[in-house]
């Protein structure tokens, strides 16, 4: 991991190269984190390539609900020679959950920006093949967002088993 | 319950004497050198007479081609019945059929998706005349670990025969499941659990409203998945 | 639901799977789209792939997943974290210890507690008894993809031997709930250690006997050696990882690079192999089995004394003698299994080696007794993306090979 000076450093060239990008960082627990603005994260993850974190190790979605913005995108770099791992933190709106694509840059993001677009309904601009992927593709709504219901199924007994509709019996 | 434990004794001479007997009585029937009486008492020794539907369940209870429908967790410990350690081959059921047209039973085992469901029934609708299911675990028996947006019991879509519980059961558990399904396509399945105990009467009834004033303890809670016009325990 | 159909449906039941020429290729060239629908005896799993076909020459395709999709990630939302461990352990089916590991190891980042060096040993102990387990579980289903059934017996007759060994330190075969956030829920058993020896004993004898059946026989070099061949700098662009990408020569373990839970204290290698055809990746996983072999002996050599779990009762239970005499004890028992520990607010993301690649778990806490958002960054989710790359302009039954040495488990690929 780099260190809280290492990471004040990457920042502060992070600034000077992409004015406005950067809005914050953090290190806890020993993993820093830069908090980016969703417009310019192509290119502070193009520089942060060019750096040495050339592995995207994980692409996931957040939804910070009740906080706002509330949709995010973690992108988890990794320098393989230097065992440093860099967070690169977006956060969207709701009425504007759009992110630039990075699946020119790594081919490897394909599959979970799909995934986060299914879950969290963030549109990722750019994408060859944006539809869901895990979910069934006319599903309406983006179950992982916290404010989608749980669901489920009454369970089965004899008791209510008349009575459960769809029981095929 | 008094055990007796014996020591097998070589055959004596009378039993080897015996034998020989009916050894010499097949070989006469062979040439066909008994007389008509004897020759009608030799056969009601030696044959059984049943009905076609008897038969046929044998036939078809111990030869059970299960599907290859292996969807989760417990895909593997269905994968290891035909393993060396609980071999299903002695039942005669070890030859899983990828093809549903070849299989008669459907072990559907694992946890069933909305994305899978429309599958799975298309799977058995493919399925020839005669056949059953086994839902083996607690995700396709009732909701299982997950009780979810995601996933679907298979009662809901196909008539299962019998359900195995387990996360995932153990070999031997569903080793018992598809015993009990053999048994019950012989025609002596199961009692359930309150003839066998004599407990005929002791149903959980819910009171609804169109029956007031029947006494019941709803022992299953759940905020949003329970339908809100059942009423849940009214003491 | 509307009574139309929607757009989907409609466009789904236009597709035909016909054969269309394709304008100036002659008859011979025509592309086929077919199925290799999620019920499948080759695919591992509920796997859906569209295949373009030229002929036996796969020209495309495109992996449709989801047919396991279980909202575990969602699920474990609504529990308290101790109950999010049974949840997530069902993710990867094949490596049960290691999605506990994983998620575990992000929970104690955040709490910031210290896991006892005995317990450190005990897991690593049981994250290799599960390695090899799963390894045999692969090898003996890719066999039979490629026809040599009998290595199969042989592979579930050891993994019974694993199996045997969990339910005796845990009392399950699969899915244990051994791990806990802390260290383990309990101590092993009398005997226990002389059994993982004796097993690990046989079990280098009888990977010798698979090699001696696999490693020259004709069939199986013609059927592995150069198919499936992807080059390392699209794998690293893809973010695969794990025996695919040690197959092309790439020596990357997360167990050497940074080390967790003790790895550091033990001495063994990394196999990598040079092509990174199938036979290169079958050859990685089969030598893992014997350092993985090795760890354990040296972990049991090694084993030191001390407590199962960290001695923050906050955070672990107390153990069942002391609720009798401590007031203390007690409510903190109390406390934990009702509500369960509450954890710092914070981000964590921790990776683990897992037998497919690189394991994550990132947990985010919001201060209360259950996690905001728990995602593992599964393996073989990411690693299915190398399945365009490797099957293009290979004939279909080398990418059944393919398909069988990328060893996806479904269940992390949809979670």
């Amino acid at each position: 991991m780099p260190d809280p000076t290492g990471l004040e450093l990457i920042a502060q060239e992070l600034r000077e190269r992409h004015p406005g990008a950067v809005l914050d960082t953090l290190h806890f627990r020993g993993e820093a984190t830069v908090a980016v603005e969703a417009r310019q994260v192509r290119e502070v993850l193009v520089t942060l390539r060019e750096k040495g974190y050339d592995f995207l190790s994980s692409l996931h979605g957040v939804d910070y609900y009740p906080e706002e913005p509330r949709l995010g995108v973690h992108y988890q770099l990794l320098d393989m020679s230097a065992v440093d791992r860099i967070c690169v933190k977006v956060r969207v709106p709701l009425d504007d959950p759009h992110v630039p694509s990075v699946v020119d840059l790594w081919p490897g993001a394909n599959h979970p920006e799909r995934e986060v677009y299914d879950m969290f309904g963030v549109v990722f601009d750019g994408h060859p093949d944006l539809r869901r992927i895990l979910m069934p593709e006319d599903y309406e709504g983006h179950p992982q967002r916290r404010d989608f219901p749980i669901g489920g199924e009454p369970v089965i007994f004899t008791y209510n088993e008349d009575k459960i509709p769809g029981w095929s019996r | 319950m008094e055990i007796t434990r014996s020591k097998l004794a070589a055959p004596s001479e009378s039993e080897r004497e015996a034998f020989r007997i009916q050894q010499l009585r097949a070989r006469d029937m062979l040439r066909g050198d008994i007389p008509d009486d004897e020759l009608e008492q030799y056969v009601q020794e030696r044959v059984l007479t049943t009905t076609l539907e008897r038969a046929m369940a044998w036939a078809r209870s111990n030869s059970l081609f299960p599907a290859t429908f292996g969807l989760a967790c417990c895909a593997i410990e269905m994968m290891s019945i035909p393993g060396s350690r609980l071999d299903i081959g002695r039942f005669g059921f070890e030859a899983f059929r990828a093809s549903p047209r070849q299989a008669d039973m459907l072990i559907l085992s694992g946890r069933v998706s909305i994305k899978m469901a429309p599958i799975v029934r298309r799977i058995y609708d493919q399925m020839l005349e005669p056949r059953w299911t086994i839902s083996m675990g607690a995700c396709c028996s009732s909701m299982g670990v997950f009780n979810n947006y995601a996933l679907v019991p298979a009662d809901k879509f196909l008539p299962i025969d019998v359900h195995v519980p387990g996360c995932p059961p153990r070999p031997e558990a569903l080793a018992h499941g598809i015993l009990k399904l053999r048994a019950k396509i012989q025609g002596n399945g199961p009692d359930g659990w309150r003839r066998r105990y004599q407990a005929v009467g002791t149903e959980e009834v819910v009171g609804d409203s169109d029956r007031p004033g029947v006494n019941a303890i709803n022992v299953f809670q759940s905020g949003a998945t329970q339908d809100p016009g059942q009423e849940s325990g009214r003491a | 639901m509307s009574t139309g159909l929607s757009d989907y449906r409609r466009q789904e039941q236009s597709i035909t799977y016909t054969a269309e020429a394709t304008g100036e290729m002659g008859l011979e060239q025509e592309l086929l789209t077919i199925n290799m629908g999620p019920h499948h005896p080759s695919t591992h799993g509920v796997l859906r792939l569209i295949l373009t076909l030229e002929g036996e020459v796969i020209r495309d395709i495109k992996p449709v997943i989801g047919y396991v999709h279980t909202g575990i990630e969602k699920t474990a939302e609504q529990k308290s974290y101790w109950k999010v461990i049974p949840v997530v352990e069902r993710m990867d089916y094949l490596s049960y210890y290691f999605n506990a590991m994983a998620f575990c190891s992000a929970v104690e980042k955040l709490l910031e507690i210290e896991v006892p060096k005995r317990a450190q040993y005990l897991r690593v102990i049981h994250m290799e008894l599960n390695r090899i387990m799963s390894h045999l579980v692969w090898l003996g289903t890719s066999c039979i993809d490629l026809g040599a059934i009998g290595v199969w017996w042989y592979c579930f007759r050891e993994r019974e031997a694993v199996l045997d060994l969990f339910e005796m330190s845990s009392g399950q075969r699969m899915h244990t709930r051994y791990f806990q956030v802390g260290g383990v829920i309990e101590d092993i058993p009398a005997g226990w250690a002389e059994r993982v020896r004796r097993f690990t004993r046989t079990m280098r004898t009888r990977a010798d006997q698979y090699a001696a059946l696999l490693d020259r026989n004709e069939i199986f070099l013609q059927r592995m050696r150069h198919t499936g061949v992807v080059d390392q700098r699209t794998l690293l662009d893809l973010g695969v990882t794990g025996p695919l990408l040690r197959a092309t020569g790439h020596p990357w373990d997360l167990r050497k690079a940074a080390p967790y839970s003790s790895y550091e204290d033990f001495r063994f290698k990394i196999p990598v192999g040079t092509e990174g055809d199938n036979y290169d990746r079958y050859r990685v996983r089969h030598a893992e089995i014997y350092e993985s072999c090795d760890i354990i002996d040296q972990a049991l050599e090694g084993l030191p004394e001390g407590p199962h779990i960290t001695p923050d009762r906050k955070v672990a239970l107390p153990p069942r003698h002391e609720l009798a005499t401590s007031m203390e004890a007690l409510i903190h028992h109390f406390k934990l299994v009702t509500e369960g520990f509450r954890v710092p607010p914070g981000e964590v993301y921790a990776p683990i080696e897992s037998p497919r690649g690189e394991l994550g778990c990132f947990v985010r806490s919001d201060g209360s007794a259950k996690p905001a958002r728990v995602h593992m960054r599964d393996p073989s989710f990411v690693n299915l993306q190398m399945t365009a790359a490797a099957g293009r302009d290979t004939y279909l039954a080398d990418f059944v090979a393919t398909l069988a040495m990328i060893d996806p488990v479904l269940g992390g690929v949809d979670r």
